[in-house]
């Protein structure tokens, strides 16, 4: 036995999982883990670059803040919750990850999310795929009067852009009007059926956030706040999210 | 929204919802005669987005409701585990622009298997990552099942999908209740 109680090292550096707990609601629950292992149990991404949840959680309580900033696994956990779902104390593993994610500088975040994000910050489409809202305007245009005249039951289907005082703004996936419009008619013809008043706006239309996934706080919010602005300028009543 | 503090009048509302809401109401008057005799079978990702994280297991009811009227109550076989507690596909979360194509197909792995497992010969995918991602595991691993979007089905069901909105139906279905053939391109 030592002589004396060993003393632990002095002024407790400043961790990243401290900084994170500050920022979440009720600090995320951040240090009530149990260890029991439901999360990693039920998570796909559990053994991806020989990491789960509750090893990136205990990392983080251990302060291994440069490992666990470092590990590609944190773009490779997709933030679905599952962890929270099943946990007992319910830990937001997930803010962790958001969290850990926004550490990176952002020119070394994976280039095809910033390149998506950086594409929606381009104009005021929203749109991960760069398409600006002039080009949007023209395909919707294009596919709805090729459809309103060769399928007459549906001569007077519409598919409204920027209507004041519509009932639903209606996003859109980036992936139909650029790669695949005629993907974009059975909606409208559902819509068209059911009588719903709706309109896609000029600006925000793009129902995708690549900001979010690249944790580029200010790009999410501006994303976010222009879709909002839109809605709200036009007088909807309903953000209507597709997918 | 709540994150940032941005002051909005509307709310938000998801589709599936209002397809339930809409068919009830009886102003989409879809029925799932079409695959009386085919039995074509079903199932159905619920994506994490919308129903866990966002609107719970009553979205999920209404995806189910809607998936069972158009294509047949004895048709839909349910993956398991489901509803909130279902397993993410691998596609959300910016995972399929992230660059890491092997890893995300051994994340899918687990969604592959749960699909097979259902027998089902169709998977139904409401969101767009999910789709996308799915879509990708079935090539892969070689279940090759076709991945279709909800509003494929229900334009089916009511007998007003068109030869050009069949992107993604099996051959199976390409040439079943047809709207306008002749516009075939």
């Amino acid at each position: 036995m030592a002589e004396e109680a060993i003393k632990l090292g002095g002024k407790k550096k400043s961790l990243f999982i401290d900084k994170v707990k500050g920022i979440i609601p009720d600090g995320g629950n951040l240090n009530l883990c149990l260890t029991c292992g439901a999360c990693s149990s039920g998570c796909p991404a559990t053994g991806l670059e020989g990491m789960d949840p509750r090893k990136f959680l205990r990392m983080c309580a251990l302060g291994m803040d440069e490992e666990v900033i470092a590990s590609k696994w944190i773009w490779m956990c997709t933030m679905c919750q599952r962890c929270i779902y099943v946990c007992p104390m319910k830990i937001d593993i997930p803010q962790l990850v958001f969290n850990a994610r926004a550490q990176v500088p952002r020119e070394e975040r994976p280039k095809g999310i910033l390149g998506s994000c950086d594409m929606a910050l381009r104009n005021e489409s929203g749109s991960a795929m760069g398409t600006s809202p002039e080009d949007f305007i023209f395909v919707v245009e294009d596919v709805l009067e090729e459809y309103q005249e060769s399928q007459p039951e549906f001569a007077e289907m519409q598919a409204p852009i920027d209507k004041q005082g519509a009932e639903f703004f209606v996003n859109q996936n980036s992936r139909e009007p650029v790669t695949e419009p005629d993907e974009m008619v059975p909606f409208w013809k559902i819509l068209h059926l059911a009588g719903a008043d709706w309109t896609y706006g000029s600006k925000g239309w793009g129902g995708e956030n690549y900001c979010l996934f690249l944790a580029d706080n200010e790009g999410w919010e501006h994303l976010v706040r222009q879709t909002a602005g839109q809605a709200d300028a036009l007088g909807c009543k309903t953000y209507l999210n597709t997918e | 929204m709540k994150k940032f503090k941005i002051d909005h009048k509307f709310e938000t509302k998801n589709i599936y919802e209002y397809y339930a809401k809409w068919i009830r109401e009886g102003k989409l008057k879809v029925n799932s005669d079409w695959n009386k005799e085919l039995q074509v079978k079903f199932t159905v990702q619920d994506p994490c987005q919308i129903v866990r994280k966002a609107f719970g297991d009553p979205i999920a009811e209404d995806l189910r409701f809607v998936v069972k009227a158009i294509v047949g109550e004895e048709n839909f076989i349910d993956m398991q585990p489901n509803r909130s507690n279902n397993y993410c596909c691998g596609g959300g979360g910016g995972f399929l622009q992230a660059g890491y194509k092997e890893q995300r197909l051994q994340y899918g792995k687990l969604k592959d298997d749960q699909i097979k497992a259902t027998g089902a010969d169709y998977c139904i995918a409401g969101c767009h990552n999910c789709h996308a991602q799915i879509h990708e595991l079935s090539e892969h691993y070689g279940g090759d099942y076709p991945v279709v979007h909800l509003w494929t089905l229900i334009c089916l069901s009511l007998g007003i999908l068109g030869p050009n909105e069949r992107e993604y139906l099996g051959d199976d279905l390409k040439a079943v209740n047809v709207f306008h053939p002749e516009t075939e391109m």
